[in-house]
């Protein structure tokens, strides 16, 4: 077909000047060799734009013709000559550079100046009427002195010049040194130059011929001028005006008068313009420019079809536009540009493709002439005409009607059997691919899939069954999983074919499994034939082949099936990946089950087969492998064998089209799989019988699913068709969908037969030991062994490192380190014997805790005629809460019982504790002791508990009182000590004593003050009426300075009194000083005593109040007794 | 309505949310894959569609979205439902007498059918749509007017 959608190299290529160098040896000279290797070599994009040919010297270039001076007879026999673009790239240079070896100071100047003008002389002539530039350069030795100091040197270029007849500009001087290469680039720069004059010339020459020009003969020659001087524009890299006159060009082009007879020639030529215009905009970055003048291409032409009978050249035509087209848009995205995903190559291509898919199909139905070529000569020099576009049997000939019509017959004819040779599919093919890569790149996978499904009907046209199988099998999937059946239905029937042509057993199995399924399109009667050929497939038979196929494929295919069929053949087919006729539902009968009863699980399967069908075996895996032989179920009869009475009972495999059958299944779980699960692994099917020769496993990961996703499988219920009525929903259906699947079920310890009770009295104590008594009964039938407890507190996760507590089991003991858990090994437990055991808790915070008791065994169970060894747990749990026993208050009094806020030193005071009880429970206290700190002592010599043996109910209280006195210290606060109580709960059971405990206060931290002098009153504990009452003041100097002291006594109304009134006396450092009065009291009754005031005369008025809190202020005065005599 | 006669669409699809179709008609009917095949690859276009729109705006969408793709022969044009159930419509190229508004009003024709048809109770959302009225409204449409 390449007389019709060729596009001749000369034409894709970039124009560039061509540019001709002679005088260079570059076989025998190693100078002239570098040269040329330096102006040939790393012609990269920053060089100019130049083609270099070294030529002899006496290279005879093109002729030029001879100018017409008039066009007024001329008819002009075609568009453009086929050879005109090339001339211009490779044969008719530019310029033409003359090299010559010659130093300025040659000593042989003279003839070497006229060697060099004949050499020059020689290139004129035979570039005889041709405008190209002619240079000169003088390859030297030396390198040049700068312009204008050597004159020898302008003195003989000059001559030079003179003599070969060119001007001082073409003269060049190329001096053989180390720096070639830029005197190369600025040589190539100045040839760049000439060569754009001449083109620029050219261009003119060719445009000043259109005065002579008129419209009605001359049409194609308007055409033609335009494309010359846009081509020689564009070889003088003017793009832009190259640009317009291609354009003015294509105008032309369509204001041509179109016939069958030109259609040919117009369309080849219209292509290459619109080649050359969508180039050039993709070059100029107006892409939108391209793709509106491609698409003006398009339109204009997609419709003139020229000759009928060659109508698939229109169509190869088309699909060439498109793919230059696409190749066009690809080279620009990758120099930059961004296409979209509505446009870009993909859809030329695509297009392309599109079109040679018609062409293929014209040929087809036009290409029909058997027999031999009827002209064997009409067709000669096809590919060698003179103007593009034409018919080899009548070049030139411009009128409408042909001018032989048998000829044109017989190149018709002679056209269409060269057609009929062409192998359409790896045309088709490569378009496609390119088009699938693009769409890829464009985020369309859909319209991805569609070309590679057409890409894979190619392939099947082109008898490659293999590799459309290959391509179809990617793409079902996704059709598949979009649930676009119809177009799965179509996929599959083709993959059908292609499975059955190369006889793969598998593919053609699973590929008639989902054909036959319910969801797919295919008619009864094709969902019939279809069974039958897996019938007969499993049962070692040659399946009939598919309808439509070609004889001898389906010969060949024939054999194929015999060899794969002489060896055994068992496969697996995964069924998550298939919509196929057969749908299967696992599931477990509960969610958990004991460790001694069965695990119960029933499959069911539906077959939306028309025809019913058996299946050879059926078994459930496991996710614990050694649970996988015990459901199995196997049918031995063949895969077509009816139904017989005798398969009431069930198990059989003979499934009826429509009607879902389950199949139970029971075990007994192992010991190990207790607290884990049991997990459908798979489920599989077996068709066929592998002793039969042909066995197909057909395996459903996990509880079944298929490709269309079981969940959604209601959606995908009935098959699209706009007049279809939604199937009424039978009771089969109901069963089916009513049928839940489940994976998994949870195997749990068995229960466990025994009794324990725990007995307590809560709540606990805090510091206590809190005990728990635990009764074990053995409840079973038999003896349990390996008998275990195990206590643990059960939020210690929560407070690893202070948990609060501690457990100890049979002994209240605690040795400073929290225990959390224990266990213990209890011995066997013979049926309904009980064992009681206890164990202790301490807890060391209040709140609430729970406390875990388990205990295990083992335990021998007989289920059915199994005999299994159970293992048992049995749990139980405390939640406690721990409050305080007791709340101890302490208060510090003066001797006086006063409460106080400070410590007098060396004072004695009073310490009061009080325990109040709060718990629920009585307590007992043993003793109580303080530790006081070293500043504070007893009065006493040792402190001995006042409330020993005393026992507490709740809101009881026991109080005590201590006698304290603390030393004279510096500190001016001090912590008296702890106070610590040794308890525990009464029990009434003497020999079960609980150990003591002992709770520890904090006393108070007080002041302390620094008094310096203090004084006592010695007084006895009462008087009498009238009655002397010898009363002695104490005043001592705690200081160890001497002080000065005034004191003045008050007058009282109920006391007379002898001593010092008013008196002034000094005291030594740390002693006594002693004052008595005796007071002679006169009433009767608690009475004031007189005040004594004491002032220290150095510090006045300061120590009189605190003096007073020291003094009693009160005794008591009997009255006169009535001379009763009280007991001694 | 234009009162004009013009050639009717060729295809009209209702895709459902999940890209599975719901309900495709397509005149002439022989060459009925290669419809499903244009509506089926003009999901890309569809998809990608609905995709940039979510990113960058906030106000109400159009539901409307334009030419798709052209290809040679045919116009594929494209609406989704707020609950992102796609029409699509393929028109002859060569069909030049509809503007941009006639197909809108096309559109919008064929979503007030379809909301019709929804509103039966005893149609479930995601089954095929059997419905006689809704496919006498669409086949209505595509004919002459």
């Amino acid at each position: 077909m390449s007389w019709a959608n060729e596009l001749p190299a000369e034409l894709l290529c970039r124009p560039t000047g061509l540019v001709v160098l002679t005088g260079l040896d570059i076989t025998y000279n190693a100078i002239h060799k570098s040269i040329w290797d330096s102006f040939c070599n790393n012609r990269r994009s920053d060089r100019v734009p130049l083609k270099f040919n070294v030529m002899e010297a006496d290279h005879v270039y093109p002729k030029s013709k001879s100018k017409r001076t008039s066009y007024q007879w001329y008819i002009p026999k075609g568009i453009l000559k086929r050879s005109w673009m090339k001339k211009h790239l490779n044969e008719v240079p530019a310029v033409v550079v003359v090299f010559f070896d010659l130093d300025w100071d040659e000593s042989l100047w003279k003839e070497k100046q006229m060697e060099c003008a004949t050499r020059v002389e020689i290139v004129r002539n035979s570039l005889q009427g041709q405008g190209t530039k002619v240079s000169v350069v003088l390859i030297q030795k030396n390198t040049p002195l700068p312009p204008g100091e050597d004159l020898i040197a302008s003195e003989r270029a000059a001559s030079l010049c003179s003599m070969c007849d060119i001007s001082a500009k073409s003269l060049y001087v190329l001096p053989h040194t180390d720096h070639l290469i830029g005197y190369t680039i600025r040589l190539e720069n100045a040839f760049y130059e000439q060569s754009q004059s001449y083109y620029h010339t050219e261009a003119r020459k060719v445009k000043s011929h259109k005065d002579f020009l008129n419209k009605t003969t001359h049409q194609l020659l308007y055409v033609r001028h335009q494309f010359k001087i846009a081509f020689f524009n564009e070889l003088k890299q003017d793009t832009h005006t190259s640009l317009k006159h291609y354009k003015q060009a294509y105008g032309y082009m369509l204001d041509l008068r179109m016939y069958d007879t030109n259609m040919l020639e117009i369309k080849t030529m219209a292509g290459f313009l619109n080649y050359k215009l969508c180039r050039l905009s993709f070059q100029h970055n107006t892409p939108l420019d391209a793709i509106a003048q491609f698409r003006k291409h398009i339109d204009f032409f997609k419709s003139r079809t020229g000759t009928p009978e060659l109508a698939f050249e229109n169509s190869a035509w088309m699909s060439k536009q498109f793919q230059v087209f696409g190749d066009l848009f690809d080279e620009a995205i990758k120099l930059g540009l961004t296409a979209l995903q509505t446009q870009h190559p993909g859809f030329y291509y695509q297009q392309a493709a599109n079109h040679s898919i018609t062409r293929k199909q014209l040929c087809q139905a036009l290409c029909t002439h058997t027999g031999d070529l009827p002209q064997n000569t009409v067709l000669d020099g096809l590919d060698n005409l003179e103007y593009f576009g034409q018919r080899p049997w009548r070049q030139g000939h411009q009128s409408i009607d042909p001018p032989d019509a048998q000829k044109e017959r017989d190149g018709i004819i002679a056209l269409q059997i060269r057609e009929k040779q062409e192998d359409h599919c790896w045309i088709i093919i490569p378009l496609l691919s390119s088009a699938v890569a693009q769409f890829k790149k464009y985020k369309s996978p859909r319209m991805k899939r569609h070309l590679m499904v057409q890409m894979g009907e190619e392939y099947f046209h082109a008898k490659d069954y293999g590799k459309a199988l290959m391509l179809l099998n990617k793409v079902m999937w996704d059709y598949r999983t979009e649930r676009w059946s119809p177009i799965l239905t179509s996929i599959l029937n083709l993959s059908l074919k292609c499975a059955y042509l190369t006889a793969r057993i598998q593919d053609y199995i699973s590929t008639c499994m989902e054909l036959i399924g319910q969801y797919s399109q295919c008619s009864i009667e094709d969902k019939s034939r279809i069974e039958k050929n897996i019938f007969k497939v499993m049962s070692n038979e040659l399946p009939d082949p598919e309808p439509g196929l070609e004889q001898t494929a389906v010969e060949s295919a024939k054999t194929q099936w015999l060899t794969a069929k002489s060896s055994p053949n068992l496969f697996t087919i995964e069924m998550s990946t298939l919509v196929s006729f057969i749908e299967c539902k696992a599931r477990f009968i509960g969610e958990t089950t004991s460790a001694d009863s069965k695990v119960k699980l029933e499959v069911c399967l539906r077959v939306s087969c028309p025809q019913p069908i058996r299946f050879s075996k059926l078994s459930v895996l496991f996710n614990n492998q050694i649970h996988n032989s015990k459901c199995e179920m196997s049918d031995g009869r063949g895969i077509t064998a009816a139904s017989s009475p005798l398969e009431a009972d069930g198990a059989d495999l003979y499934l009826l089209p429509g009607k879902p059958r389950t199949y139970s299944f029971s075990f007994l779980p192992s010991a190990e799989d207790v607290g884990r699960q049991i997990e459908i692994s798979s489920v599989a099917l077996e068709l066929g019988n592998s002793d039969n020769g042909c066995c197909a496993v057909l395996r459903w990961v996990g509880t079944g699913a298929d490709a269309s996703g079981t969940t959604s499988n209601t959606m995908f219920k009935q098959p699209i068709t706009p007049f279809s009525v939604t199937p009424v929903k039978t009771t089969d259906t109901e069963k089916w969908l009513q049928f839940k699947t489940n994976p998994i079920i949870k195997v749990v310890s068995r229960q466990a037969k025994l009794d324990m009770t725990l007995i307590h009295q809560a709540p606990s104590l805090l510091n206590e030991f809190y005990q728990v008594q635990i009764v074990i009964q053995n409840k079973e039938d038999s003896k349990i062994t390996d008998v275990s407890l195990y206590i643990a507190l059960q939020n210690e996760q929560e407070y690893p490192q202070d948990p609060g507590a501690h457990i100890s089991i049979d002994k209240a003991s605690f040795n400073g380190k929290m225990q959390v858990n224990e266990e213990l090994v209890l011995p066997d437990l013979e049926p309904g014997q009980k064992l009681e055991k206890c164990f202790f808790m301490k807890c060391f915070q209040p709140g609430a805790r729970s406390i875990l008791t388990k205990v295990k065994y083992t335990v021998s169970v007989t289920v059915g005629i199994q005999s299994l060894t159970c293992y048992c747990i049995k749990e139980e749990s405390i939640n406690l809460t721990t409050v305080s026993p007791f709340d101890v208050s302490i208060n510090l009094q003066s001797m006086k019982f006063e409460p106080m806020e400070a410590l007098h030193a060396e004072e004695p005071f009073l310490l009061n504790p009080e325990i109040s009880c709060s718990s629920p429970w009585p307590i007992e206290l043993k003793t109580s002791e303080v530790q006081l700190s070293e500043y504070i002592k007893t009065l006493s010599e040792k402190h001995e508990s006042q409330i020993v043996g005393v026992n507490l109910k709740k809101s009881e209280c026991a109080a005590e009182c201590l006698c304290l006195v603390s030393l004279a210290t510096i500190q001016p606060s001090v912590s008296l000590g702890t106070y610590t109580v040794h308890w525990r709960r009464k029990t009434d059971d003497k020999n079960k004593g609980l150990p003591f405990v002992s709770t520890s206060f904090p006393l108070p931290t007080v002041n302390i003050e620094h008094i310096p002098i203090s004084v006592g009153l010695k007084l006895p504990a009462y008087g009498s009426v009238k009655t002397l009452l010898p009363t002695c003041y104490v005043v001592k100097n705690r200081t160890p300075y001497i002080q000065e002291i005034e004191v003045n006594m008050d007058a009282s109304d109920n006391f007379m009194f002898a001593g010092n009134k008013h008196t002034h006396f000094r005291v030594l450092p740390g002693t006594d000083y002693i004052l008595k009065y005796n007071l002679f009291p006169l009433v009767a009754g608690h009475l004031a005593l007189p005040k004594l005031h004491v002032n220290m005369v150095r510090y006045p008025n300061t120590m009189d109040e605190i003096i007073q809190k020291m003094l009693p202020t009160h005794i008591f005065i009997r009255p006169i007794g009535k001379s009763i005599i009280l007991p001694a | 309505m234009a009162s004009t006669a013009h050639p009717m669409a060729v295809c009209v699809a209702v895709i459902a949310k999940e890209n599975y179709p719901l309900f495709i008609i397509t005149i002439p009917t022989e060459n009925e894959l290669k419809f499903y095949y244009t509506v089926h690859t003009s999901l890309d276009v569809v998809e990608e569609k609905i995709s940039s729109i979510g990113k960058n705006t906030t106000e109400a969408r159009e539901l409307y979205l334009g030419l798709l793709y052209p290809t040679e022969d045919y116009k594929v044009y494209g609406y989704v439902t707020n609950t992102k159930v796609k029409f699509v419509l393929v028109l002859e190229s060569t069909n030049t007498t509809l503007r941009d508004n006639d197909i809108r009003t096309m559109f919008k024709k064929l979503h007030n059918a379809y909301v019709d048809m929804l509103c039966n109770p005893f149609y479930t959302p995601g089954e095929n749509i059997t419905s006689r009225n809704f496919e006498n409204i669409v086949t209505a449409m595509m004919q002459q007017d």
